[in-house]
């Protein structure tokens, strides 16, 4: 009886666990679009994988701003939200890339008039040990690391140990991001990934959590989940090999930290009514504190 | 009132015979549904890049060999850790623990099978990840061992379990037997109660291993994840990744119906015929056994 009690408390549990995990996927994940109600505005917003759970935050929040407003959000990728832009199957277009000029062309023969809007940045921070002596790197230094062409700490100026890379998952959009700016340094031809030795952890606490305890360890994640336990590194530009740069805000809205880039919204022609509001909105500081949540760096206003 | 009772008694029968009928639906089903989902990587991914040794799918990698590679070696060294731990503690609790251990141990042993693995992945990262870096002094602690051992802490309770249940099964006359013809304790566990009971003990162990196999969560928190293939003397002390840890981390972003899903489906496949393996050979040696059993006994 008391095997059975115990495994009923047992069976219970792990439903709860596989609940509670399914739903924290989902969440994020998904996409739920928000349904259209009988409001006086519906806006669609589709793109970037990397924007959609601050375009969620974003439509979530602006239900309370604005009720009668209703926002469905997609994903799918930069390509294919600009693509219907084009298309008009979509209100704004998010990018983590700025329009292309074939893009450019494409909207301009439909007759539209594209507008960018700069609404979030995105910086990535690469993090070591507080214990290990390096405190900058080339981006050059940083790709062959990850590569796997440097191997020891005493090759680019530290101690005799090995390094341990550790990486978000493949399904990150921060993964992608470093593969393409900092592997393969921009070079959309490079076919280079990672060193396969490269740890994949499913979350930024355990990267976070790997870089704090292991003095061999080096990190990277978004700017904004990096806490004080780790030392953030100094990076250089390809253009600018010797100034080294730590990561901020101020650095990153002037473009000098290299490891950063815009999102943008893109929307079919200069914005009015409903749309011109929620992208006022989207640079307000109520919803650019929403960015700093989410580990985004806030558009200086 | 008789009538009433009639119905009521073939209502439950009823109820009780469809609860029977369907499990065995459910695993067809599932069984239908991994198919359809994955058996078309077969002709969509091309074998050749199924078969290789790189796993890296965004750009159109799909090497299985690290992954299987890296299921198999940490299952089976937990394996190997959890058998001694596992068959001694069910030795103790049914040959020698005075009734009031029994009576404390058994039910810590069970509630050690309900700590969710989670918890016992956080214990991993905070405690044993930093004691094996610092002890075996590795580049880092999140290795297939880390992971090997948690899951020997995750199998041992189903291990113990059932193994004691087949050492109890024993009967007293064969200890009494060995004990009157002068065996020591220890030959009597050694010689007697395991043989007699080595049908239930291997169940059991066959059954820890399943539960090992298909542990994902403990898994992919401590052993690093790297798809590197295990074919290294010291890749019990790298990172590895296994097959659960692959499929929990990748699917929540993946299209639905890509060659990517399906390749993930298929790693599922595999997992499903592994533990079908594992659970057949677990009943034909038990029954096979019994079959023995009887015979010499009439």
């Amino acid at each position: 009886m008391r095997k059975l009690l115990i495994g009923i408390v047992g069976f219970i549990i792990f439903l709860l666990a596989a609940c509670t995990g399914s739903s924290a996927n989902s969440s994020q994940s998904g996409n739920p679009g928000v349904s259209a109600t009988s409001t006086s505005a519906y806006i669609q917003n589709a793109g970037s994988d990397t924007i959609v759970n601050l375009a969620l935050a974003w439509a979530e929040r602006y239900q309370t701003v604005k009720p009668q407003v209703s926002i469905s959000v997609t994903g799918g990728g930069s390509g294919t939200g600009l693509a219907a832009l084009i298309n008009k199957t979509t209100d704004i277009a998010n990018a983590s890339r700025q329009i292309s000029s074939q893009e450019l062309d494409a909207a301009k023969k439909v007759g539209l008039d594209p507008q960018e809007f700069v609404i979030a940045r995105d910086a990535i921070a690469v993090i070591v040990n507080p214990n290990n002596p390096v405190n900058h790197l080339t981006i050059e230094q940083l790709s062959q690391i990850y590569r796997g062409e440097i191997n020891n700490w005493q090759e680019v100026g530290g101690e005799d140990r090995p390094i341990v890379r550790l990486s978000r998952e493949t399904n990150s959009g921060t993964h992608v991001y470093f593969l393409d700016a900092v592997i393969r340094l921009g070079n959309t031809k490079d076919k280079a990934i990672f060193s396969r030795d490269t740890l994949l952890l499913p979350s930024s606490e355990g990267i976070i959590s790997e870089v704090r305890d292991n003095p061999n360890a080096i990190g990277y994640d978004g700017m904004g989940y990096v806490t004080s336990e780790v030392k953030v590194v100094a990076i250089s530009g390809l253009q600018t090999p010797d100034q080294y740069v730590l990561p901020s805000v101020a650095t990153v809205n002037d473009g000098t930290y290299a490891i950063s880039r815009n999102l943008y919204m893109y929307t079919q022609n200069p914005p009015t009514g409903a749309i011109k509001e929620y992208l006022d909105w989207i640079l307000s500081p109520e919803a650019q504190q929403i960015v700093t949540n989410l580990g985004f760096v806030p558009v200086k206003k | 009132m008789k009538p009433i009772k009639v119905s009521g008694d073939s209502v439950i029968s009823g109820v009780i015979k469809i609860c029977g009928y369907s499990s065995i639906l459910f695993v067809t089903l599932i069984l239908l549904f991994l198919l359809r989902e994955g058996l078309p990587a077969l002709w969509n991914v091309p074998l050749s890049s199924l078969v290789s040794t790189i796993w890296y799918p965004i750009e159109g990698y799909f090497g299985l060999l690290p992954l299987i590679g890296g299921s198999l070696l940490v299952t089976i060294s937990a394996t190997l850790i959890a058998l001694p731990f596992g068959i001694g503690t069910a030795l103790y609790l049914s040959e020698m623990a005075p009734r009031w251990m029994k009576e404390v141990l058994k039910p810590v042993v069970e509630i050690l099978a309900g700590i969710p693995s989670v918890v016992l992945g956080f214990i991993g990262i905070l405690v044993l990840v930093p004691f094996l870096r610092t002890t075996f002094n590795l580049p880092t602690g999140l290795t297939a061992f880390a992971g090997a051992i948690l899951l020997a802490l995750i199998a041992i309770p189903t291990i113990v379990s059932i193994s004691e249940d087949a050492l109890n099964n024993v009967p007293p006359a064969y200890r009494q037997a060995a004990l009157a013809l002068g065996a020591t304790r220890w030959q009597t566990i050694w010689g007697v109660t395991l043989p007699a009971a080595k049908s239930g003990v291997l169940t059991a162990v066959m059954l820890g291993i399943g539960r090992a196999l298909g542990e994902t969560m403990a898994v992919m928190m401590v052993t690093g994840n790297a798809p590197v293939m295990p074919d290294k003397w010291n890749s019990l002390f790298l990172p590895v990744r296994t097959m659960t840890a692959t499929i929990a981390s990748e699917m929540g972003e993946v299209a639905n119906g890509s060659p990517y899903y399906q390749v993930l489906f298929l790693i599922g496949i595999l997992l499903f015929l592994l533990s079908l393996i594992i659970n057949v050979t677990a009943s034909s040696v038990s029954t096979r056994q019994r079959k023995r059993a009887e015979r010499i006994l009439s």
